[in-house]
């Protein structure tokens, strides 16, 4: 199951983006995701026919992946891949909503696929901005951050595993994927009689090998506390970053810019 | 040196399903001693080694590291000193980076940047593999891993280094390496093993686990000429100390 690995490491390279040393990287991980939150609470507070107002908001991403020096192909990828999961949502939207909202020509254009294309909008953005947050922090500072936010320690930590669990399970079942699919000859095997007693197979095997990854790590002294090796501290530079994006993202929340750009340039 | 010294008395280990998997287990390992267990498959090394820094707890018995017993009260200090490599590198590498993982133990010690940066910097050069440091674990092939989950233990300077089949999955040259560094390393060592080439040439005494029980305890020389005892215990002689293939192959053909 070639696919199964290809895509661990691929996502195991978002983890790898967060080591460079970009003025971004650098800063406070807290800052990041304090300023991550504001731009998803911000997005989200929108109402569902809104489309227009969402687009200065591709400002910060656009602006991350450029300081951050993050591959945008691989940023654009990765937002894809969610989005098919979007469309499922809000699928049904256009069906039972009809209420025409615009006209362009004979073409009538339902609230429906307005709130669709919202809803599209919206998750581009903040499945967009989270990535950019793994991509510039690491999940391991990620988790920090938010344990010094005031987060309680075991659901920082919890997250950690959650997180360190999703590439054991998905190693181990490229490997019983690949066994199954060698000895099935080109068929399907046992079809689906094969799948759960692999999937039974994969919860418990999984869950050894999570228990001897976790006794490495008190063997090394871990007593529920992450570290990171970058040590940093919320000075000036962590304040304007967050301020400038907070300001910017109230004032694209409140302000309508496309009207007040069209009354500057009538 | 007191610390140094490693001691079990009558340990005993049952897993929850009832396997005894360890019986009445006691041995005394002293300061600088290099001690091979050996035995079979399933004769309870692995388990016996998980032992030593608490990673399991014994169903009864007594186990000591220096002068302290190991509790759940003294276990913090129990794992700074016992220092364990674990059979399967995959295991013992989680972080995104080598240079994370093997900071992850000193990061936990509580010591300064620029020791972790120092500690880090000296445990990859000894096991030959600074040149990993930015790399991530899994691109590594198994011996780089091995390599690097040595250095994870290596760079918390513990007083006792136990590792689990040190040389398994090791290309012949890889193994040579490991076992040249393993040489070098002053303090208590303990390892368990089928390579009984290297436990001849690396440990002075060996202890043989058979059933979950020690079978012999000994100077490693005497113990691999005890041949009815090893054959008791599913082992041979290290290749090293038996006949030359090619000679008794051409010895056959002609008489």
């Amino acid at each position: 199951m070639a696919s199964i690995h290809a895509a661990v490491i691929d996502l195991k390279r978002l983890d790898q983006l967060a080591g460079s040393d970009t003025p971004i990287h650098t800063l406070d991980s807290r800052a990041k995701v304090l300023v991550t939150f504001a731009f998803i609470v911000s997005v989200v507070s929108f109402g569902r026919y809104e489309l227009i107002r969402m687009v200065p908001f591709f400002v910060y991403p656009a602006v991350m992946v450029v300081l951050a020096g993050l591959p945008p192909l691989y940023v654009a990828r990765k937002i894809a891949l969610i989005s098919p999961f979007v469309v499922m949502v809000g699928l049904f939207n256009p069906v039972f909503d009809r209420t025409v909202m615009y006209q362009i020509g004979q073409m009538e254009i339902s609230g429906g696929w307005i709130s669709l294309l919202s809803l599209l909008i919206r998750s581009i953005l903040t499945v967009g901005a989270a990535f950019i947050l793994v991509g510039t922090t690491g999940f391991t500072a990620i988790c920090q951050a938010l344990e010094r936010l005031g987060i309680p320690q075991v659901f920082a930590v919890q997250l950690l595993f959650l997180h360190r669990y999703i590439f054991v399970l998905a190693d181990e079942t490229g490997r019983a994927s690949k066994a199954r699919e060698l000895r099935s000859c080109g068929r399907k095997g046992l079809g689906i009689a094969s799948f759960s007693s692999m999937t039974g197979h994969l919860l418990l095997r999984t869950w050894q090998q999570a228990e001897r990854i976790h006794t490495a790590m008190l063997a090394r002294g871990f007593v529920g506390r992450f570290h990171t090796h970058r040590k940093s501290r919320f000075g000036a530079d962590e304040l304007l970053f967050l301020l400038g994006w907070s300001l910017l993202f109230i004032s694209l929340r409140t302000v309508n810019i496309s009207e007040v750009l069209g009354a500057l340039f009538p | 040196m007191s610390h140094h010294i490693v001691e079990a008395k009558n340990m005993q280990h049952v897993y929850p399903d009832g396997t005894i998997a360890i019986k009445d287990v006691s041995f005394h390992i002293t300061h600088g001693e290099s001690v091979a267990i050996i035995g079979a498959n399933g004769a309870g090394k692995s388990t016996l080694l998980q032992h030593l820094n608490g990673c399991l707890e014994a169903t009864s018995g007594q186990i000591r590291i220096g002068d302290t017993p190991l509790t759940k009260g003294t276990l913090p200090d129990i794992r700074r000193t016992v220092g364990m490599v674990f059979q399967y590198p995959d295991d013992q590498l989680f972080m995104p980076t080598v240079f994370e993982d093997v900071a992850f133990g000193p990061l936990n010690q509580g010591l300064s940047d620029s020791d972790v940066d120092r500690r880090v910097t000296e445990a990859l050069a000894q096991v030959g593999a600074a040149h990993l440091r930015t790399k991530a674990p899994y691109h590594l092939s198994g011996g780089e891993k091995k390599r690097v989950a040595i250095a994870t233990v290596l760079a918390m300077s513990p007083d006792i280094l136990v590792m689990d089949e040190p040389t398994s999955g090791l290309d012949p040259f890889a193994r040579r390496q490991l076992m040249s560094l393993l040489r070098e390393f002053r303090h208590t060592k303990i390892f368990t093993s089928h390579d009984l080439d290297m436990v001849l040439d690396l440990c002075e005494r060996t202890i043989i686990m058979h059933e979950g029980m020690i079978m012999a305890d000994g100077p490693t020389d005497e113990i691999f000429k005890n041949e009815t005892l090893l054959a008791a215990c599913r082992l041979e002689k290290p290749f090293s100390m038996q006949g030359c293939p090619v000679c008794s192959r051409g010895h056959a053909q002609t008489s």
